[in-house]
């Protein structure tokens, strides 16, 4: 995969809400490169969220530009440059799971011989072989949010954007499904956006975790993390892990967040 | 549920004579049989034209409020500042304006109780059809959005698809409202042949055993009509929690 | 505060102006559908003119005049009449929703009737039932229940409550079965009897359902109660004027507009009333409340 080795670009970007004038975002400077993986985190009401949605084009920023790919996010959406993971698995519940992860591909127009072929890729790399005829609400949560992250991937888009995909699962399944999601990601090369509330999966994830605060939401601290590649059950366990788990604890203190 | 048949039935000839329960409340079963099988070929007319009635209306109610839905959650202001208007116009008793649509079409004319039909059927179809439409959770249409999907697609891949549990569930009552228009439409007059006149005339006539055996074809068709229709959405919405837990 | 009032005064406002443009959208609709098809002279569906479709200005105007020369207003004798229908209607709506709500109690509680009685009770509903009304209005008119024999009105409320009582019926099995499960084992905890759980529970949880239900059944009460006073010669009613005045429409068709205006303005009424009494009784989380 070519391209610029910026994929996504912030400058001062700031978004009010008209209702009720709560300034979400204010002023935010963020440059993310090719193969990163980035966590968003902070409190609630911090804009992550927001800030997520103002780079895949899906809320207007007041102020400031965005960039994806070096075109602005309006472009970069129209092209399909980014694929999408909500908290929730956003199925539809008319489709088998094959369908919901073709759903982009049939919007592109692929084949359909060439959807096939993807789906069954994209099963393979969310080890969902077997489900592609199961209706979303016969797969249980876990199941339900990997057929999502197939989804996004299935276009091979350049940056995937991800808001709080996990946030709604038990912890098992969560850590499982942060191990699958660094494997994807090693597989794929993608560059991932990530916002999460918890302090270590942003950690174990991440290559660079940007923390935010509330009120107006901004970026208090980006810290790197240096934990080695590929991250393992041994990586949880890494004295340095607690280190950078603290360091991003007290940088949520110093923003004023109750941690 | 068979033994509660066989109960009802039996109680129908038997225990409701032995009660007190006079001829032209309800004849005993046999003798309702008997008139309809004296009156068959003049009841299979009636159904015949009443439940065309009912049919022709149902088809265009139901087309034109699925049409005017779309519209509506297109230009969604004016689909919510319309919404409470539409919920009420369901208060309104319409099948008290078939004389007027006599006055319209001609007491004989089939359209007159078309229109009815059509018009009840409408209000039902239309709010049920737009709250579908509209009742899509926002995170499924940002997906179309980060897609750069049109509103075309946005409408045949989310929001159609979506309003169809509310569709065949408006469908159903619709069905049920289209029997009544067509029926009660004749109250006010209508073909001498058809099943609502010939109810009208029977119970004026005395004849209490013809009368129930016209309420008796009436009942069928209805019970066929919306049985039909609940046909079909078992099979368009195999998909659908409701059906595959087998509730209703 | 002061915001507070400026604020309800603006919703006000703003509903009162919804509605002014609402009904006015429908004057424009209803006086252009006939200029354009009077100009053109089409005939399909139906050929207009001022016996098909009258001005709506009419139709509001001859409310009130008198409705022979020397006698009170036409509205007078609509008011009268739609008081006659309203009450037949509630007699109705109250014994249906009473039936109902017991029936569906009694399914809710025991499941042999849920599989042996539900499903005719949604038979009962698919056949076209408003035919049966000429021989229930007629065929009652003979009974006498020791000697007692009931008032017209009272038949054609039998009407009424038999369209009430299917919806309460289906809504209360449902709204008494949708309490949470854990907030029964929440009162199971507490050692609560079952009668405690029905009513600080079952009851509450089933509100939302049974006033749905109570919109649809206030609708079909009137609905009901018109339909059954045309079989019954009961003149009294809102469904006697539209029998009259159906035989003079040649002549003042206004006349039966006019009174089918009233009927629609009595059915909206009473959804209306349910809707507020709802407000009143259910209090649901805000972004319900659409």
């Amino acid at each position: 995969m070519s391209g610029p080795e910026v994929v996504v670009q912030a400058r001062g970007v700031s978004k009010v809400f008209a209702k009720g004038g709560v300034t979400a975002l204010q002023d935010i400077d963020l440059d993310v490169a090719r193969g990163e993986f980035v966590s968003l985190i902070g409190p609630s009401g911090c804009g992550k969220s927001t800030l997520l949605r103002v780079i895949g084009d899906l809320v207007e920023p007041t102020a400031g530009e965005i960039l994806v790919n070096g075109k602005p996010a309006h472009r970069a959406r129209l092209d399909r440059d980014y694929g999408i993971v909500f908290q929730a698995a956003v199925l539809y519940d008319w489709r088998t799971v094959a369908k919901n992860i073709a759903l982009p591909l049939e919007l592109l127009g692929w084949s359909r011989a060439r959807r096939a072929e993807r789906v069954a890729e994209m099963l393979e790399l969310v080890e969902l072989e077997g489900f592609e005829r199961h209706y979303p609400w016969q797969l249980s949560g876990g199941m339900q949010q990997r057929v999502s992250i197939a989804r996004a991937l299935s276009f091979s888009p350049a940056l995937l954007l991800m808001d709080e995909p996990f946030g709604a699962l038990d912890e098992m399944t969560r850590e499982r499904l942060n191990d699958e999601l660094l494997r994807i990601w090693a597989e794929t090369g993608s560059t991932v956006i990530f916002v999460t509330h918890s302090i270590s999966e942003a950690v174990y994830l991440s290559t660079r975790v940007v923390v935010m605060s509330a009120r107006p939401g901004r970026i208090t601290t980006v810290i790197p993390i240096d934990l080695a590649q590929p991250r393992t059950f041994a990586t949880r366990e890494d004295p340095r892990f607690f280190e950078l788990v603290t360091e991003v604890r007290e940088a949520l203190h110093a923003g004023g967040a109750d941690v | 549920m068979t033994i509660v048949f066989a109960v009802g039935l039996v109680s129908w000839q038997w225990v409701l004579p032995f009660l007190g329960v006079e001829r032209y409340l309800l004849p005993p079963l046999t003798d309702v049989l008997e008139a309809l099988w004296d009156a068959r070929s003049e009841l299979l007319r009636g159904a015949r034209i009443t439940f065309s009635e009912a049919i022709g209306g149902f088809v265009i109610g139901c087309s034109v409020a699925f049409a005017c839905a779309l519209g509506l959650a297109r230009w969604r202001p004016l689909g919510n500042a319309l919404m409470p208007y539409m919920v009420a116009a369901n208060a309104v008793p319409i099948v008290a304006f078939a004389p007027i649509t006599n006055a319209w079409f001609g007491t004989l004319s089939p359209w007159s109780k078309v229109v009815i039909a059509a018009i009840l059927c409408f209000f039902p179809v239309l709010v049920n059809t737009l709250r579908g439409l509209t009742s899509v959770r926002p995170e499924a249409l940002e997906l179309m959005r980060s897609y750069a999907a049109p509103q075309r697609v946005v409408f045949r891949r989310v929001r159609i698809p979506n309003s169809l549990p509310f569709v065949l569930s408006a469908l159903k009552i619709a069905s049920v409202l289209a029997m009544i228009g067509a029926v009660v439409g004749d109250y006010f007059g209508g073909s001498t042949e058809a099943l609502g006149v010939m109810i009208v005339s029977s119970v004026s006539l005395a004849q209490y055993e013809t009368a129930w055996a016209a309420i008796l074809v009436a009942s069928v068709l209805g019970i066929a009509f919306y049985g039909a229709v609940a046909l079909v959405e078992r099979l368009v919405l195999g998909w659908h929690p409701s059906i595959r837990a087998g509730v209703e | 505060m002061l915001s507070l009032v400026h604020r309800t005064i603006a919703s006000l406002a703003g509903r009162l102006a919804t509605l002014a443009l609402v009904l006015a959208g429908l004057w424009a609709l209803w006086e252009g559908y006939r200029a354009l098809w009077e100009r053109a002279g089409w005939t399909k569906p139906f050929p207009v003119d001022s016996t098909t479709m009258p001005h709506l200005h009419d139709i509001v105007r001859r409310l009130f005049e008198p409705i022979r020369e020397g006698e009170p207003l036409l509205a007078r004798y609509m008011l009268d009449a739609a008081l006659f229908t309203a009450q037949e209607a509630a007699t109705g709506f109250a014994i249906g929703a009473t039936i109902g709500f017991l029936l569906g109690a009694a399914i809710a509680r025991f499941d042999v009737l849920q599989r042996g009685v539900m499903p005719y009770i949604v038979a009962s509903q698919t056949i076209p039932i408003l035919a049966v009304a000429p021989i229930v209005v007629v065929g009652l008119g003979n009974v006498s229940i020791g000697g007692w024999v009931p008032k017209d009105w009272m038949r054609v409320a039998v009407i009424a409550a038999y369209l009430t009582f299917f919806p309460v019926t289906v809504n209360t099995v449902r709204g008494l079965r949708s309490a949470d499960p854990a907030a029964v084992e929440l009162m199971e905890s507490y050692a609560a009897s079952e009668w405690a759980v029905f009513w600080k529970l079952r009851v509450p949880a089933a509100m939302p359902f049974l006033f749905s239900a109570f919109k649809v059944a206030a609708t079909a009460s009137v609905v009901g109660a018109v339909i059954g006073e045309l079989p019954s010669s009961i003149q009294s009613g809102l469904g006697g004027w539209i029998i009259n005045f159906n035989q003079y429409y040649v002549l003042e068709p206004e006349n039966l507009w006019a009174v089918n205006l009233v009927a629609a303005l009595l059915g909206i009424s009473f959804f209306l009333v349910v809707v507020g009494v709802e407000r009143l009784v259910v209090r649901r989380p805000p972004e319900q409340l659409t």
